[in-house]
């Protein structure tokens, strides 16, 4: 290790301090997140509850249906915390730091800051595809379950990627290919609007608080989904740290040396709309938190070598999201905000401090 | 089989060919440079030799090998690039670019070995960079950065380095810098360059082989010194209105057109700056009696209208006065630039003593006659219209 640089060495221990930092702050989250809302349940009664669930085997809580009612049949504390706050709160989590790494991942592909799953119009799509599938298909069966919705979403999301990929071969200016996501991305929320037109009042109700997007309602059948997707790209994500750290050169030079650009754009796009399709498809297209957070990382880093980045944009996402998704439910209780208000609120400032600060750094 | 070989290589974009017929043969460790004006196809063919384009036919070796059967793996571990493309790399220090070199060598997850990390400081102590290891890359200059990009190629290991006008946005002292370190490259550890130069003066200076890069296929390969004769840069570039001597490595501006009004008494490099004095002043003028190896000689013949030369190493003769002095009588200012008359030049003496005698004025040095220029311009504007 001695032959490291001072620079390599100080950019790896600011990175155990980050991730030290984000733990801990992911940790007293989860813990403000859990204990407060309408029933306030102090802490220490809350980690005897946890307890007790460990004890009763709630380690696969995750994997079966009847040690849920086993726990939660204990106390009314007990039901809110294992029925409502925690898959809530686990599933902010998850995807928030899924919405991150998306971001990470499409900045690297447009080789622009401003690219993220918002911006490109993968959420404007998704919308589009599950507002037809609320409004249509449920004439036909009778409930809308998570797995089509995901599928909806999931379809919805690559139709826009692959609309921009078509692009792509033609238009070889990633700005321009930016704007061109972006505007696919308003032909999709006019034919959004055009399928509201035939709506029914309920279902123009339920597209409507889906696509304030919010982590309220979600189940632990949400929570196993969404952290196998998430946890699955990520890890893959991570393993193409090599060829992003590569590709940060330009395609020419990522090119000359040894990656195979074509596959290594492919799976960018297709693990940025697993990513964000998941997330839309769970909690609703929730804005900024896909570009602010991984710049926020990245200055927190002051590196940009992906292995880093990755688990630590991961991490620092899910923070931002639990704070955020408290702040929706708690900041006007019993009114609850849509997660994407908050998140815009903080996300959007941060985007406009770093375009300032890029600006001058360039001149 | 040469080391580095392409026969019949067509290159160009979608399909349309742009240039054909590419024959080149170097050995290993020499440095080529492709010449040629701008848009003729020089990073065309660069990039169909990297394989960024596609070839459109014909075949690229290296050591009797197809570099098109290869993987890019393969490749990226004999040559390298350094691009035009500017990159702009967020928080990434030099070490850190340098080191993407290391690609084609590490493992899956591009953890540096102790081995890669050696590489790395030895790249960059070659470029004379070692002091910006640590250094954010944003924040070098161009001839800073120009070397990191070379750092990083020979981070690569490579036997063979492809460079896309790597002198663009350089000053000339980065240039020199940057062209140093790829001939003790190529010298020392015997690395092929294949490069595009704007600069003919360096490219001639540098190269082993050159290639000029015209029209629908090369117009020329061959050692700087076999195909650049006489006017051949001139006729590469199709510069018709100035000049580009090889020999100096210097550009002439056009000549002024018209009768010669100035007659220049010069020789041994005592002209040169007047020639071009009077140039600038778009002002005809001739010269003489210059000796036909003389440095004024040669840039008078570019920039005067008539040069009356002689033999060198013999007095000049009588009918080298006669001429001069014809052309002489017929000019309105004559500029003596102070060339010594001796014995072989005595002629040079009875010229300006030929002027004296027909009244024309005669400056010592091209200074005195353009502040006279002015003085009568100057005094023209303030005349009154009557």
């Amino acid at each position: 290790m001695q032959s490291q640089t001072n620079e390599t060495r100080r950019s790896i221990s600011r990175f155990f301090l980050a991730v030290v930092l984000l733990l801990a702050l992911l940790a007293w989250g989860l813990v403000l997140n859990v204990n407060t809302g309408s029933v306030d349940i102090p802490a220490g009664q809350v980690f005897s509850l946890v307890w007790d669930a460990v004890r009763a085997g709630a380690h696969d809580l995750v994997t079966r249906e009847d040690t849920l009612s086993l726990v939660t049949g204990a106390s009314t504390e007990s039901k809110i915390i294992f029925s409502i706050r925690m898959p809530r709160m686990l599933l902010a989590a998850i995807l928030g730091g899924a919405l991150s790494v998306a971001g990470f991942l499409l900045q690297t592909f447009f080789r622009n800051p401003i690219a993220g799953p918002f911006v490109l119009g993968i959420s404007s799509g998704a919308k589009m595809v599950v507002s037809f599938v609320m409004i249509f298909a449920l004439r036909y069966v009778s409930r809308v379950t998570s797995a089509m919705m995901i599928l909806a979403a999931f379809a919805g999301s690559l139709l826009i990627v692959g609309v921009v990929l078509l692009f792509s071969q033609r238009v070889h200016n990633m700005s321009m290919l930016l704007v061109i996501g972006i505007m696919v991305g308003y032909i999709c929320s006019a034919v959004t609007d055009f399928f509201i037109t035939f709506a029914k009042e309920q279902d123009i109700a339920n597209l409507t608080s889906w696509s304030m997007g919010s982590f309220s309602g979600a189940n632990w059948d949400n929570v196993r989904w969404a952290a196998g997707i998430c946890l699955v790209s990520m890890a893959a994500a991570w393993l193409l740290s090599k060829p992003i750290g590569a590709y940060a050169l330009g395609e020419g030079y990522a090119q000359s040396l040894g990656v195979n650009i074509k596959l290594f754009r492919a799976m960018l796009i297709l693990l940025s709309s697993l990513l964000s399709a998941c997330v839309t498809a769970f909690a609703g297209p929730i804005s900024f938190v896909g570009i602010a957070v991984p710049h926020i990382t990245r200055s927190l880093l002051k590196t940009s070598r992906p292995a880093l980045v990755i688990p630590a944009a991961y991490l620092c996402g899910a923070v931002f999201c639990i704070f955020c998704d408290l702040i929706a439910r708690t900041a006007f209780a019993p009114a609850e905000l849509a997660i994407g208000t908050v998140t815009s609120a903080f996300g959007a400032p941060v985007v406009i401090y770093m375009m300032l600060r890029r600006r001058r750094e360039q001149q | 089989m040469a080391y580095f070989q392409t026969e019949k290589l067509a290159v160009g974009y979608r399909g349309n060919v742009l240039i054909h017929d590419i024959d080149i043969q170097i050995e290993k460790g020499k440095i080529l440079t492709l010449i040629g004006p701008n848009g003729a196809g020089k990073s065309t063919i660069l990039r169909s030799i990297t394989r960024h384009l596609a070839k459109l036919g014909g075949a690229v070796y290296i050591e009797s090998q197809d570099i098109h059967r290869w993987t890019p793996k393969q490749l990226a571990r004999r040559l390298a690039v350094v691009l035009t493309e500017r990159i702009r790399p967020e928080l990434m220090t030099c070490g850190e670019v340098v080191a993407t070199g290391r690609y084609p060598y590490t493992n899956a997850l591009g953890r540096l070995t102790e081995k890669d990390r050696a590489v790395v400081r030895e790249s960059l102590r070659r470029v004379h960079a070692l002091e910006l290891e640590d250094q954010d890359f944003s924040t070098l200059s161009d001839g800073q950065r120009q070397r990191i990009m070379l750092a990083r190629a020979i981070c690569q290991e490579p036997e063979i380095i492809v460079l896309d006008e790597p002198t663009a946005y350089l000053d000339i002292r980065h240039k020199i810098e940057l062209l140093d370190i790829l001939r003790e490259m190529a010298h020392e550890k015997g690395i092929t360059v294949i490069m595009s130069l704007h600069e003919i003066d360096l490219a001639t200076k540098i190269s082993d082989y050159l290639i000029c890069v015209k029209g629908d296929t090369i117009a020329a390969f061959g050692p700087p010194e076999d195909i650049l004769a006489g006017d051949a840069i001139d006729k590469l570039y199709d510069i018709e209105h100035g000049s580009y001597d090889l020999l100096f490595g210097s550009v002439e501006l056009g000549r002024p057109v018209g009768e010669p009004e100035v007659f220049v008494v010069a020789g041994a490099g005592f002209g040169a700056d007047c020639f071009r004095a009077l140039q600038k002043r778009q002002t005809p003028f001739a010269a003489g009696v210059l000796f036909d190896n003389d440095v004024d000689c040669r840039i008078a013949r570019e920039l005067s209208t008539r040069v009356i030369s002689a033999p060198a190493f013999e007095p000049m003769g009588e009918e080298a006065y006669r001429d001069a002095a014809a052309a002489l009588v017929k000019c309105r200012t004559v500029i003596d630039a102070g060339t010594p008359v001796g014995t072989l030049n005595a002629v040079n003496g009875r010229l300006l003593a030929l002027a004296k005698e027909k009244n024309i004025p005669v400056y010592g040095g091209w200074r005195a006659w353009a502040e006279k220029l002015e003085e009568q311009r100057h005094g023209t504007r303030c005349q009154p219209d009557v």
